[in-house]
């Protein structure tokens, strides 16, 4: 088996026996990127001078029999949303083209610190707004199942560099779906964690209450492994669970271990709404828990119908609110064009944001303006508690709910990008777990007629990642829709 | 249908965005915003007169810590990033206009 064909813990493993070097499957990547990325465009950045000083000095640890981390020498892709204090820290925007992160976000700390091989930073919808990558200013991505679509978004980047094979495993970030949805489209596992489970120091700022890290793998067990590095409380983070409250864990401990007299909750009604192919691949899904034990619950989830509306209310006002920082002063982009300060402030903004950043930040400020406020935002808000409490009494009857990720496959390049009121209806199945706050993880389950990967959503309730993995392992163990790569891109 | 929104209406929520926005972007964003709009207002289909407003997922409260002294930054760190700096400070057109003139 090739090298870039391991999973993460197969390659930390042989690393550490010895039988594969780190700088070797840093090469393995490099070339990939040299040789795929040209078509796939995953990357926005890449750092081969320092992953293979990195690599080299792991490989130099481990001949001298020193203590190493967990991801010991693994080549991992960061979403270009986190901040590095090495290379540049863009967002997919142009107004941060230029930037220099001066210090490292803190999952880019435990990666680190943990050993792992930082190889370069990835495409994404500009400032993580969007579900195809189409919004990134700086570069296109296709979907390497099928160039001529979309890889999802807004981590598309790091969700096509996974399915590439362009890394072993990745960052993302979800603030309505953004580590999800892409998950689907490119048959990878990807995992949002509970809202505070991991530190948001560091990750450039979209929706704030709404926002989490999380990791895109090959396999249930790389993304535990991920998550296992990267949780945890952090001084840094007001909002990240104190260890008292929810400690975090080791997630591959028990990680096979089936859930015993476990029971699925599905909403049949808010299922319906995904294409035929996809109900399909979800209903036979369900079927193989049933066959392992599993007991099927009907819940009724009435408020779900309601969580786009007010999702990009919520997430548009909170938006308008964190990107005010980009005004052309302090770091950024600033027009040459200005003549006072005030034009310092609009035409560097006017000239380096993009449209779907523009329509957000508009879309937020008018909810939050006056005369608008109680209508739109405060409305949102109390819809959003009518969410929440959606879930909490379905987790009531029972462990998990399963639901698709998304209600298409990948769709055309260009398809929605002039309708932004469609592009974010394609949300439907995974802006409410962000409001709610709980962990969602997408894992494969098939595909449709055209070969396109399919995607299983499963949601617990919060800081139950442990659970979630275990659950989404039970499929993955009776299945091998995982191992399935995409063809003719070599 | 009535519109959600107007041109005159889109030119101030830019002017309070800080968006020097075109006149064809005006346009743009008036129809598509009011379409969105149109669309929030579902969520009017629900009673929540009697629903607390829930802005965290969470229950948090305040964190604190003790007020000492650490170390930050600095300034050529802090200053390294900046379109224009002049010595320690960050650069800007004039503010202020001249009082003499």
């Amino acid at each position: 088996m090739p090298v870039h064909d391991l999973t993460a813990m197969e390659l930390r493993d042989r690393i550490a026996a010895g039988q594969v070097s780190s700088v070797e499957a840093t090469r393995a990547v490099l070339d990939r990127i040299d040789r795929l990325d040209p078509v796939v465009g995953a990357y926005l950045s890449i750092l081969p001078e320092r992953a293979l000083e990195t690599a080299k000095e792991v490989d130099r640890k481990i001949a001298a029999g020193e203590p190493v981390g967990t991801l010991a020498g693994v080549p991992i892709a960061i979403k270009d949303v986190l901040c590095t204090s090495f290379g540049t820290t863009t967002c997919g925007s142009r107004i941060l083209q230029n930037f220099h992160s001066p210090y490292d976000a803190t999952v880019v700390r435990k990666l680190l610190d943990a050993d792992a091989i930082i190889v370069g930073k990835t495409n994404m919808d500009e400032f993580a707004m969007g579900s195809s990558t189409e919004n990134s200013g700086l570069r296109k991505t296709v979907n390497p199942w099928d160039t001529s679509r979309v890889p999802g978004g807004s981590s598309g980047g790091s969700t096509a560099a996974m399915a590439a094979r362009m890394c072993f495993a990745a960052l993302g970030s979800d603030t309505g779906g953004s580590i999800r949805q892409p998950a689907s489209f490119c048959g990878v596992v990807g995992l949002k964690p509970t809202y505070g489970r991991v530190s948001r120091y560091g990750l450039v700022a979209y929706g704030s209450s709404l926002d989490q890290i999380g990791p895109i793998a090959g396999t249930v067990a790389d993304a535990a492994l991920l998550l296992s590095v990267i949780a945890g409380h952090d001084p840094a983070d007001s909002t990240s669970v104190d260890e008292k409250a929810a400690p975090a864990g080791d997630y591959l401990a028990g990680l096979n271990e089936p859930v015993e007299g476990l029971k699925i909750g599905i909403a049949s009604a808010f299922n319906a709404g995904a294409e035929p192919a996809i109900q399909k691949a979800i209903g036979e899904a369900v079927d193989d828990y049933r066959e392992a034990g599993a007991e099927i619950v009907e819940v009724d989830m009435p408020h779900l119908d309601y969580a786009i509306a007010a999702y990009y209310v919520i997430a548009t006002a909170e938006a308008s609110s964190n990107l005010a920082r980009y005004d052309g002063v302090h770091y950024g982009y600033r027009s040459e064009n200005a003549n006072d300060y005030i034009e310092v402030y609009t035409k560097s903004r006017e000239e380096a944001f993009g449209k779907e950043v523009k329509r957000r930040i508009m879309l937020g400020t008018y909810a939050l303006s006056s005369g608008y406020y109680d209508a739109y935002y405060l409305k949102a808000l109390k819809v959003r508690n009518l969410i929440r409490g959606d879930f909490v009494r379905a987790f009531e009857r029972c462990d998990c709910l399963m639901m698709p990720a998304a209600p298409t496959t990948a769709f055309q390049i260009g398809e929605k990008v002039d309708d932004p009121l469609k592009m974010y209806l394609a949300d439907i199945y995974t802006v409410a777990v962000n409001l709610a706050g709980i962990p969602g993880i997408s894992i494969p389950c098939g595909f449709d007629a055209a070969g396109l990967p399919i995607g299983l959503q499963i949601l617990t309730p919060a800081f139950s990642e442990a659970k979630l993995l275990r659950i989404a392992r039970m499929y993955e163990a009776r299945t091998n829709w995982h191992t399935r790569k995409p063809v003719g891109l070599e | 249908m009535q519109q959600k929104i107007d041109a005159q209406q889109v030119r101030k929520v830019a002017k309070l965005a800080r968006l020097d926005l075109t006149e064809a972007e005006i346009e743009e964003f008036t129809g598509q915003l009011g379409a969105i709009l149109q669309y929030v207002e579902k969520m009017n289909e629900l009673e929540t007169a009697e629903v607390e407003p829930l802005a965290h997922c969470l229950p948090i409260h305040n964190v604190f810590r003790a007020d000492q002294v650490r170390e930050s930054l600095g300034t050529e760190k802090t200053l390294a990033n900046a379109p224009e700096r002049d010595g320690a400070f960050f650069k800007v057109p004039k503010i202020l206009e001249d009082s003499s003139s």
